[in-house]
């Protein structure tokens, strides 16, 4: 099982952070056109989803998976989106979102005063505390090619 | 065991043939008192709730009938503007019968050109090489597993959540669709598909897999 990148977007689309481990491909584009194709895609599938759902969504979408990897998607109420994209046989990626939400996010960018909302994170502890969450995360393995 | 819809969409992303397979009508009727609670949005085509939720009436749910009087976008079938209708005072107490939108079959050709890209850039978005497109789609009310064929013809069924084997279902579909469509002599490609015995099969299929389980399905 491995994890292969993170991309956390806020409630207009803008990029905050984005993180890769054990990613083998590149998609050829710039990393803004990147996350702009992914926001755009995951706002697109969000719309799709409650159009075609026989039943009132509460969560909405949840994840979708290819041949070769599975895109997890949590959303907050206030519209911050964690996308962590595993290999397919990844399990509890939704608690892992979670804890990532409330331990990582809350804890060293709601709570760093030079922070402001709306803005890229650019600080260090942050991103350090990112990495050693999900290597400590027993979803993240090295990969045996 | 429940499957709710079979699509099936040509190479060009055009939707070419929809069942709809156990829709539940998702129904409420409630008598309101004045003022009225719920916040409506009243939009050229429609009457939906924008906010207040209450007694299983929910966000986006449309109006379809006032006082048992059924409602035609925004206009009442006898002619009364709805939106004057519910505005004024003495009109109540009003029973208001709200519906989870049901969708058009432009809507479902709308929403079928909508997963073509989708199912494209996933690909594209792959952080491993190689990767098809979106094969199976999880959200909390339903799963959407999709099946690409060689020749570029998606299959894609909406079910229940927490099934296993609808590989096998949705290649059981392509059979028949080999076997009943494209051996037919009055069916062009890429075109919708109007083959009754088609129809039939494919919604017996349905009935047995309902019935006895996917794993039954015989070959």
């Amino acid at each position: 099982m491995t994890i292969f990148n993170l991309y956390i977007f806020d409630k207009c689309g803008t990029l905050m952070h984005y993180a890769e481990w054990n990613r083998t491909k590149k998609s050829g584009i710039t990393c803004e056109e990147e996350a702009k194709l992914t926001y755009g895609m995951l706002f697109s599938i969000k719309s799709f989803v409650s159009k075609i759902s026989p039943y009132d969504p509460r969560e909405g979408f949840l994840y979708y998976k290819t041949n070769r990897y599975a895109l997890h998607y949590l959303e907050t109420p206030s519209g911050l989106k964690f996308v962590l994209n595993t290999d397919t046989t990844a399990i509890n990626v939704k608690e892992l979102l979670q804890q990532l939400y409330s331990k990582v996010w809350v804890e060293y960018v709601v709570r760093d005063p030079l922070w402001t909302p709306g803005t890229v994170v650019t600080s260090e502890l942050f991103q350090s505390k990112l990495d050693e969450f999900i290597k400590q995360s027993p979803i993240f393995g090295i990969r045996n090619i | 065991m429940i499957i709710y819809g079979v699509y099936i969409v040509s190479k060009s992303g055009g939707l070419i043939f929809n069942l709809d397979n156990h829709v539940p009508r998702i129904e409420h009727e409630k008598t309101f008192t004045y003022p009225l609670d719920l916040v409506l949005d009243y939009d050229s085509k429609k009457v939906s709730v924008a906010f207040n939720r209450k007694d299983k009436i929910n966000v986006g749910h449309v109006l379809v009938a006032v006082n048992s009087i059924p409602v035609n976008g925004i206009t009442m079938e006898d002619g009364r503007d709805v939106k004057a209708t519910l505005e004024a005072a003495e009109n109540y107490p009003i029973i208001l019968k709200f519906s989870r939108p049901k969708m058009t079959t432009n809507e479902k050709i709308f929403l079928a050109s909508m997963f073509y890209p989708l199912f494209a850039i996933a690909s594209q978005l792959s952080p491993e090489p190689k990767s098809s497109g979106i094969e199976l789609l999880e959200a909390d009310t339903f799963t959407l597993h999709c099946f690409q064929t060689l020749t570029g013809i998606k299959f894609i069924v909406i079910s229940e959540t927490g099934l296993n084997g609808i590989d096998l279902l949705l290649r059981k579909v392509y059979e028949l669709y080999s076997d009943y469509v494209l051996k037919n002599p009055f069916y062009s490609l890429e075109m919708p598909i109007r083959c009754e015995l088609f129809d039939n099969k494919l919604q017996e299929l349905l009935a047995q897999v309902e019935k006895t389980g996917i794993s039954n399905i015989d070959k």
